[in-house]
């Protein structure tokens, strides 16, 4: 299976991190950097990074059953996911997830027809005093408001790249 | 800048950097006393690095608040092994958002305690363990990283001194449970995240199966003040046996949400009006939960607290975390306590039952009482089901889901039992969960 080349360098870069004996400790972060450039875990990324790190596909593949970032199903090409747990549900993180769910036709881990946005509830994300918060692929967005999701949604839908919303108060270094 | 703005109230030390331009940058550290600590630690011995930090009271922030210095100390040194040092930066902890901008604002005061931890045991490695959704801080640590090794402050001769340190960062992928210390172990390890049994603690056998020092961002982050201006001023800082400041994040019904450094032992009211600017809207306060989801809630009329672990233990709840989460009077309880239920059964490793199936079957009690299917019968299970849980685990996330729970049953039973007076199906109580 062949990379990118700036892959190729991360990985070397995490291999290089563990001890010679320990490169069963890249397997999570080489599956979810591969992940975002293949689209999906796929099978054949299980055994190249099986491969690469010494171990089984079948011990690569129990791992990715375990984190819920890892999924072998393609996500959109814009991953919503709105955090409804307790300070966001406190503060309108339901009324978001309804709204989202509604605007696109779509629930929990699903995707639109065109394959723009994918949809996930997910758990706290650590957003809690700017909530409610909503993470677009890894970008955050904070204190979002209805009409602002409204709008963030729109413009992913029209192919917009999510910064160019500017009302919504978003962290990325 | 997209957070909150400070409050007067503040007692700044692990923070005393945020808001300085380029706080992030090697440069501004370096003119803000960055990187002395490590260098009067050079001038110590381990003893008493360790010593210092045990004179400071600190006491681990991740939540269990496990004297650091302590746990310090059970690091076999002589041990053939090699020693590691681990971060746990997996912060998943519902209401708790403070390590984030530990590392934005200040990465390299995380690098530093890193380094006088490694000194105190003789680690020669270290990883930070980050959770997956902080991509953008991965990078934004791997930088400072970079920075700190171009300055010979991380490397195989640590300015010219010839010590040899190195510090990784390591990804999540999604899983609260690897916020265990044990489970996050596995995880660096590229296994499921499936907690240990212990004993043995991680001090004795942790990453590798070898010696390991393990402690929140946070706790790192406390370590070069101390080394820098001595544990005595630390410990002042706080309560006794409750050293320092540390860092609240304040979410839900407050008027000025924010993440805010406070003494150790700050009233909780004080700091919902005075800190967070009172209840949102002019409500009245109906709950608080102290230290994160975890944590067994608080009436109001409980909260005229000191928040340092022990007066929060002494009303049977726990600082946590450091997550404050503020409920008006218009909170739906029930509803809170299966937000909360639904969370622990979606994040149970399985691992044990006690937790795997506790947690699913009270979250489906739960969703019945909430929809006002519920019976009475049902509030006495959910509590029962509760109870048994507790101490039933590998790891804390059975009694993680058992404790706010039995709180919120127990406080706050007249609202479970007006949902199903409410309810205009009375008859339908065979409904299947």
């Amino acid at each position: 299976m062949t990379f990118s080349p700036e892959l190729e360098a991360r990985f070397e870069k995490f291999l290089a991190k563990y001890p010679a004996d320990r490169k069963r400790s890249a397997v999570i972060p080489m599956l979810i950097y591969a992940q975002d450039e293949v689209g999906s875990i796929t099978q054949e990324l299980i055994e190249e990074v099986a491969r690469r790190t010494g171990v089984t596909p079948l011990q690569v593949d129990e791992v990715v059953g375990f984190y819920s970032m890892l999924h072998k199903k393609p996500q959109g090409r814009y991953h919503v996911q709105v955090c409804t747990n307790i300070s966001c549900l406190l503060v309108g993180g339901e009324e978001l997830w309804d709204k989202a769910c509604r605007k696109l036709g779509i629930g929990h881990k699903q995707t639109t027809a065109d394959g723009r946005i994918s949809l996930e509830e997910v758990e706290c994300m650590g957003a809690c005093s700017w909530a409610p918060a909503v993470q677009v692929n890894y970008d955050f967005y904070h204190d979002v408001t209805p009409e602002q999701l409204d709008r963030l949604l729109d413009g992913l839908a029209a192919g917009k790249r999510p910064e160019d919303i500017a009302e919504v108060k978003k962290v990325s270094c | 800048m997209p957070y909150n703005a400070p409050s007067p109230l503040e007692v700044k030390v692990l923070t005393r950097r945020f808001g300085l331009p380029n706080s992030h940058m090697i440069e501004t550290y370096l003119a803000n006393d960055g990187y002395k600590a490590f260098e009067k630690a050079l001038g110590m011995s381990q003893d008493d690095i360790i010593n210092e930090v045990k004179a400071s009271g600190l006491r681990g922030r991740g939540g269990a608040g496990f004297p650091t210095g302590m746990k310090w100390s059970f690091v076999p040194r002589q041990a053939p092994k090699p020693k590691y040092i681990v971060v746990n930066a997996d912060e998943s902890e519902p209401g708790t958002c403070k390590d984030r901008l530990l590392i934005e604002y200040d990465p390299h005061q995380l690098i530093e305690g890193c380094l006088i931890a490694g000194l105190a045991v003789g680690a020669q490695q270290g990883y930070i363990y980050i959770r997956g959704e902080y991509r953008y801080l991965i990078e934004h640590m791997d930088r400072a990283l970079e920075e700190a090794c171009a300055r010979g402050y991380l490397g195989d001769n640590i300015l010219g001194r010839g010590i040899k340190f190195h510090l990784a960062t390591h990804s999540g992928a999604g899983a609260y449970e690897c916020g265990e210390e044990s489970a996050l172990l596995e995880s660096l390890e590229g296994k499921r995240g499936n907690p240990r049994i212990r004993p043995p603690f991680p001090a004795v056998a942790g990453c590798y199966q070898s010696p390991t020092i393990l402690n929140n961002v946070e706790t790192f982050c406390a370590v070069p003040p101390i080394i820098l201006q001595g544990g005595a001023y630390f410990a002042g800082l706080g309560t006794p046996k409750n050293g320092g400041t540390r860092l609240f994040c304040l979410s839900g019904h407050v008027n000025k949400p924010g993440v805010y450094e406070l003494p150790m032992g700050f009233n909780l009211l004080r700091m919902i009006n005075e800190v967070g600017g009172g209840v949102r809207g002019g409500k009245k306060l109906k709950a608080v939960i102290p230290g994160g989801s975890s944590c067994p809630v608080l009436r109001a009329d409980e909260c005229d607290v000191a928040m340092d672990y022990d007066s929060v233990a002494a009303i049977k709840s726990m600082l946590g975390s450091g997550g404050v989460v503020v409920m008006d009077e218009d909170t739906d309880m029930v509803r809170a306590a299966l937000r909360i239920m639904r969370f622990y059964a979606h994040e149970s490793c399985g691992w044990c039952i006690p937790c795997r199936e506790g947690t699913t079957w009270l979250r489906k009690l739960l969703q019945r009482l909430d929809e006002g299917h519920g019976t009475s019968s049902d509030i006495d299970l959910v509590n029962d089901l509760s109870k048994n849980m507790l101490g039933r685990t590998f790891c804390p996330l059975g009694d993680a889901a058992a404790m706010p729970t039995i709180s919120f049953v127990e406080k706050f039973r007249d609202e479970f039992e007006a949902k199903i007076a409410k309810s205009a199906r009375p008859a339908e109580r065979l409904v299947t969960v």
